[in-house]
């Protein structure tokens, strides 16, 4: 249990249960660079709720990876207010809210996968014995049980950000934020791990915030598709899927599915500018 | 998806003669064939004048060249000794005499080693201590950088007799002053090397400590630290290298009475090529064991973290 959830279980009536776990409203962020200023977000608003399932997706420079490192307290807004969990997202982040999951592994080479698995509980104090009890949870999650004292560079791409999931799901966070973890993986793979993912967040019950830029990625995990275009980064069209849950890789043969993936694409079309 | 982990490479079992071939080793022995070779050839020419002189003063004439040859590798103060007067002298110093004894090589090694190493050890904890330093507080890295680089500009030869001597005011003698000019020698790597080595973590793997909000001092011994192990050792054969150096530097000015430098400092009084180029050739083995050394922890240390073998 973070020490967040600790805090809300202390708190009789459960009332803040209902309060969305990401709150944005009027954000705003701007780049000073040399020559002008870039407006990497303009008058973003967005909810949150516990338990959702929701996707960033939008071409490169439409501001989805840095939407997301601003609700991880990576980067300073210019203006406007984020809530994470009703607090501060630097509150949030000092209080272990999160876990991040990265374009790249980011695994430490000298670690083997298991203590890679364990440092953020080695950094969070967490006694040995029960370091060891969730790593062998985690690693059960995502299948990699056996492979615990193989290091890094023994493992192919896949297994790596397997491990990196594992990794962020170690010491329980209610909120995962992934910035496109498979994009760098081939597409078999991907479809694979897509699924994965999709049971390990019905078993969990967390609320997953998903950056990518593949449609159908996008509409098959997502329950929230949040479509974004560049120039500024803002925020298109908010799609509620209404796709079953327990979906399967079969659902992108469905009706529903193309008709959800068509209003997507629209989405990112009419924000984009063909001008350039 | 492929779960199985990928094979290891399969270690190499071909015979004695092809590894040899394959590996260093052979090259090493053409490289040495090629050195002695010539070593002797120049021994011939650049001791015959003397030796001709030599012949002229004594009256003998006809000397044949076989003669001059023979003579030229076999004088008591050549200009440049034979390999084999090198070897010979190697061979009586360092074997054939107690190691205690103030003639043997390997108990002037020992007195220069002793405080190359101290002086090692001295440099490479002040090198660390800056590299962190620079890592972590802006404004010392403005300040210190200019000053650190302006210390290596200054020849060692002309600082290391000051160092003595200032040392020697204030009453301290004997081993450590000469440890000094090694470290004097020896931080410089270290601190550039473990600059870099601390500031090698890529953005991602910092960002991702800021996710656990972990510390400085947790971000430093569980991501810094690590990723700056294998610049570390690359700066350690430098300084370990230059310590020797600095520590024989120190025993020329002081006109010590042990040491590498003592050695080769005696030598030259006294003309005994002979014995410089034993202590020239002692030198070099103790820097290059010392790399070695190095060299080895290294490997069993990143061995340990996972380096591909």
């Amino acid at each position: 249990m973070t020490a967040m959830a600790k805090m809300q279980a202390g708190i009789p009536g459960a009332a803040i249960y209902d309060r969305p776990v990401v709150e944005v409203s009027g954000l705003n962020l701007v780049f000073e660079t040399a020559d002008a200023p870039v407006y990497a977000l303009s008058d973003v608003n967005l909810t949150i709720n516990k338990g959702d399932f929701v996707s960033f997706i939008g071409p490169s420079g439409c501001g989805k990876t840095t939407l997301m490192r601003v609700i991880a307290d990576l980067q300073k807004p210019t203006s406007g207010d984020v809530r994470v969990n009703g607090i501060s997202p630097e509150a949030a982040r000092l209080a272990r809210a999160y876990g991040y999951v990265f374009q790249a592994a980011a695994l430490y080479p000298w670690r083997t996968v298991l203590r890679n698995i364990t440092l953020p509980l080695e950094i969070m104090g967490v006694a040995k014995a029960e370091r060891l009890e969730r790593a062998a949870r985690v690693l059960d999650l995502v299948n990699l049980k056996g492979f615990e004292r193989k290091f890094p560079w023994q493992l192919s791409g896949g297994m790596q950000q397997r491990v990196s999931i594992a990794r962020a799901l170690s010491f329980d966070p209610e909120l995962m934020l992934m910035d496109e973890p498979f994009g760098a993986l081939d597409e078999i793979i991907r479809d694979h791990l897509n699924e994965q993912l999709l049971r390990l967040w019905e078993r969990t019950n967390k609320t997953v915030v998903f950056v990518t830029h593949s449609i159908p990625e996008a509409v098959f995990l997502s329950t929230k598709i949040v479509v974004m275009s560049p120039r500024p980064g803002r925020i298109i069209d908010i799609i509620e899927s209404d796709l079953p849950a327990n979906r399967t890789l079969d659902i992108r043969e469905s009706q529903r599915f193309a008709e959800i993936a068509h209003r997507v694409r629209e989405g990112l079309r009419a924000g984009h500018s063909y001008e350039d | 998806m492929r779960t199985e982990a990928l094979p290891r490479p399969r270690a190499a079992e071909d015979g004695l003669v092809a590894r040899l071939v394959a590996g260093s080793t052979l090259p090493i022995l053409t490289i040495a064939a090629a050195v002695v070779l010539i070593w002797y050839v120049a021994a011939i020419f650049l001791n015959a004048p003397v030796l001709r002189d030599s012949y002229e003063r004594a009256g003998r004439a006809g000397v044949t060249t076989q003669e001059l040859i023979a003579d030229a590798w076999a004088m008591e103060r050549p200009i440049l000794p034979a390999p084999h007067q090198v070897a010979f002298e190697l061979n009586k110093t360092v074997f054939q005499i107690d190691p205690t004894s103030r003639r043997s090589l390997v108990y002037h090694a020992w007195v220069t080693l002793s405080s190359a190493l101290l002086g090692f050890a001295m440099g490479a904890l002040l090198g660390i201590v800056l590299a962190v330093g620079i890592v972590h507080v802006r404004t010392l890295e403005r300040s210190l950088m200019p000053w650190i680089i302006a210390s290596q500009t200054i020849p060692i030869l002309a600082i290391a007799p000051m160092i003595i001597v200032v040392l020697a005011a204030v009453g301290i003698v004997g081993l450590v002053p000469k440890a000094f000019i090694s470290a004097y020698l020896c931080f410089f790597p270290v601190t550039i090397g473990m600059v870099k080595g601390l500031t090698s973590p890529e953005p991602i793997q910092l960002d991702l400590m800021r996710t656990y909000s972990a510390s400085t001092g947790q971000t430093f011994f569980m991501l810094r630290w690590p990723s700056a192990l294998p610049y570390l050792f690359a700066s350690l054969k430098v300084a370990v290298a230059l310590a020797v150096v600095g520590a024989i530097v120190g025993e020329l000015p002081t006109g010590a009475q042990a040491g590498i430098g003592a050695r080769l400092l005696a030598g030259s009084y006294y003309g005994q090529t002979i014995q410089i180029w034993a202590a020239l050739i002692g030198a070099a083995v103790l820097a290059g064991l010392s790399v070695a050394l190095v060299g080895l922890v290294e490997r069993i240390t990143l061995r340990h973290m996972g380096a591909r073998p």
